[in-house]
């Protein structure tokens, strides 16, 4: 399909890269956009790969369809039906792709309802990075975004799926995912959302075969007037299988709610649940809800989460070595926000510190 | 000769409890004054309060740094003007490296890697401030941080506590060759004296009982101390 870059303006470019999204794709080994309803562009740089819209994967490839709606299914769970484009990532059995692909959801009209459904398949033995940036144009006041995400990591296989999330202060977002793993498979996800938002309400959920694996790794910022309610569960079904789910939540005055569900349904299971908040501003609110649930005994199953403030002996110790006191604070909070909790390759690492440090250390 | 730092008829408040009464001390330029005491005694106290630490609330008296009085002056810019401490139990920061505080602070930028491998500290760079660093690293780490600075005056507050001899050893030749070198003001705060070893000191003397005693040589008074113990100071009126 031809591009349809001219969509975006210069200003908009830049603000994409808030959300992780390169514009050049010099280290993208795919690259894929839609804005509002509209599909900007698909592309892969690599012939292991598939990147393209969901509508066209549903049309051409023979067995998307079979995939669709299934992860949803096999947890009986509903979802929306009425989603206009969404995108369709698929990496061949045995491959392993180190250089990430990109998707970019933007919200670009005023009042407009974005509802997206992804499909993401990592075929048995094959391994993948994938970043996902979802942002709104400063005018898209009021505007909301629904995105279904179903994974499907097939056996042995690896997915590496890192999502930002760059809106404004108007947007609501309800982000719906599963990601069912097969046997050894192996499931990251890394969440980032630094920048205002007006709510976003999520709980995504993976459902463990054997001896795989779920990490979960959030950093989230709740500005004044953002409520975040935002969590993670993981269904462990398969024997031997794993879990972790660690989150760092700031409130600069914003509402988080910092869920996290480990249920262990198998033997020789083991999971770990790991919550930490920073209270920055006295209107702040932070609620943490770790959740751990079995019917086993040969479980090893864990939670801690703690809530804090800024201590002044760490602020003052820093105005002692000539910083002032608001930039001790963001450095403060900029450390806390530690992006090494999250499992990215050092590539994305360098991206997201680099997002974390102009979000973080600019003032607020 | 007009001091660099001058403290007058000062009193200090924490939690509304009174721990330094009508003080007076001074400290000249390009001189070491060594202040001893015993454990509680108000000498940490006295550093946060030049600071200006909220918790430290001066009620009566002034802090008169370079002929300014600094009492209202916010921290970072008492700092700012040159005045640099090596605490002795620094809060552990999550977050922020070694490395990052360095670059933060440091005004002469490249000075820093000489000090970095003198003062053993390559390991310790990329580390979070203070996290599970030991007695010595927390102090080794302080000194390469304070001297990153350039502070023109320097309060060092129990910089051989929890340090092994070795390391006591190097870190007072790296202070002591600071000082020469730039020819900066210090106060030093011991309560053991092994400093005294390493580092010039011109000047001594004791706070105890919220009052200062005994200014005079350091080698003498510490003699005494060691001497006579603290006690002794008590019962001492040398002023």
């Amino acid at each position: 399909m031809p591009e349809n870059r001219a969509y975006l303006e210069k200003d908009e470019a830049e603000n994409l890269v808030r959300a992780g999204f390169d514009a050049a794709e010099k280290d993208r080994s795919g690259s894929f956009m839609q804005a509002d309803d509209t599909l900007l562009f698909q592309k892969a740089f690599h012939e292991d790969i598939e990147v393209m819209g969901i509508d066209e994967a549903l049309r051409r490839v023979p067995d998307a369809p079979a995939y669709y709606g299934k992860a949803f299914a096999a947890l009986g769970r509903e979802y929306p039906r009425e989603t206009k484009g969404g995108y369709y990532i698929r990496i061949k059995a045995g491959k392993t792709v180190l250089v990430p692909v990109q998707a970019c959801l933007y919200l670009k009209k005023a009042d407009f309802k974005q509802k997206v459904h992804n499909l993401i398949i990592a075929e048995p033995g094959s391994k993948v990075y994938i970043i996902t940036g979802c942002t709104a144009h400063q005018a898209s006041r009021e505007a909301y975004h629904l995105g279904i995400s179903e994974f499907f990591v097939g056996k042995g296989a690896y997915v590496n799926f890192t999502m930002i999330h760059s809106w404004t202060k108007d947007v609501s977002v309800e982000p719906k995912s599963i990601a069912l793993v097969e046997d050894d498979g192996v499931f990251v996800s890394n969440y980032i959302c630094l920048d205002p938002v007006k709510h976003i309400a999520m709980y995504p959920t993976a459902v463990l075969g054997e001896r795989s694996t779920a990490h979960f790794s959030s950093l989230m910022v709740a500005h004044d007037g953002s409520t975040q309610d935002i969590g993670s569960r993981v269904v462990l079904k398969g024997r031997s299988s794993s879990a972790e789910i660690v989150s760092r939540a700031v409130s600069l005055g914003g509402t988080v709610i910092a869920r996290g569900h480990l249920k262990a349904e198998a033997p020789d299971t083991k999971a770990h649940l790991e919550c930490r908040g920073l209270i920055v501003h006295e209107q702040g609110v932070i609620h943490a809800i770790p959740e751990l649930e079995t019917g086993f005994r040969e479980v090893d199953m864990s939670h801690e989460a703690a809530i804090g403030r800024i201590s002044k002996e760490e602020i003052e110790y820093l105005c002692a070595r000539g910083v002032s006191k608001e930039r001790a604070q963001s450095l403060i909070i900029r450390g806390f926000v530690d992006t090494n909790i999250l499992s990215l390759p050092e590539l994305l690492k360098k991206e997201i510190d680099r997002l974390a440090d102009q979000t973080l250390t600019s003032g607020f | 000769m007009d001091s660099i730092l001058k403290i007058e008829d000062l009193t200090v408040k924490v939690d509304g409890k009174e721990i330094l009464r009508d003080l007076n001390l001074e400290i000249f330029p390009n001189k070491t004054l060594v202040l001893f005491g015993p454990n509680g005694s108000g000498k940490s106290t006295l550093i946060k309060a030049i600071m200006g630490f909220e918790n430290y609330v001066v009620t009566k008296g002034k802090i008169i740094y370079r002929g300014d009085v600094i009492n209202d002056l916010p921290t970072d810019e008492r700092a700012k003007k040159g005045i640099g401490v090596l605490f002795q139990n620094p809060p552990k920061i999550r977050g922020i490296s070694l490395r990052q505080m360095v670059d933060l602070v440091s005004q002469k930028p490249g000075h820093k890697d000489r000090l970095v491998e003198t003062l053993n500290l390559e390991g310790l760079m990329d580390r979070d401030l203070n996290v599970n660093f030991s007695g010595g690293e927390v102090k080794r780490s302080e000194l390469l941080q304070v001297l990153n600075q350039h502070p023109k005056l320097l309060l060092l507050d129990e910089p051989e506590s929890g340090v092994d001899i070795e390391n006591i050893a190097i870190m007072g030749k790296v202070l002591n060759g600071f000082i020469r070198e730039h020819a900066v003001s210090s106060l030093i705060i011991t309560h053991t004296g092994y400093v005294l070893d390493y580092v010039q000191a011109q000047h001594a003397c004791v706070l105890i009982d919220r009052d200062i005693r005994c200014y005079d040589d350091p080698r003498k008074v510490f003699e005494d101390i060691r001497q006579y113990g603290y006690e002794k100071c008590r019962t001492c009126r040398r002023k």
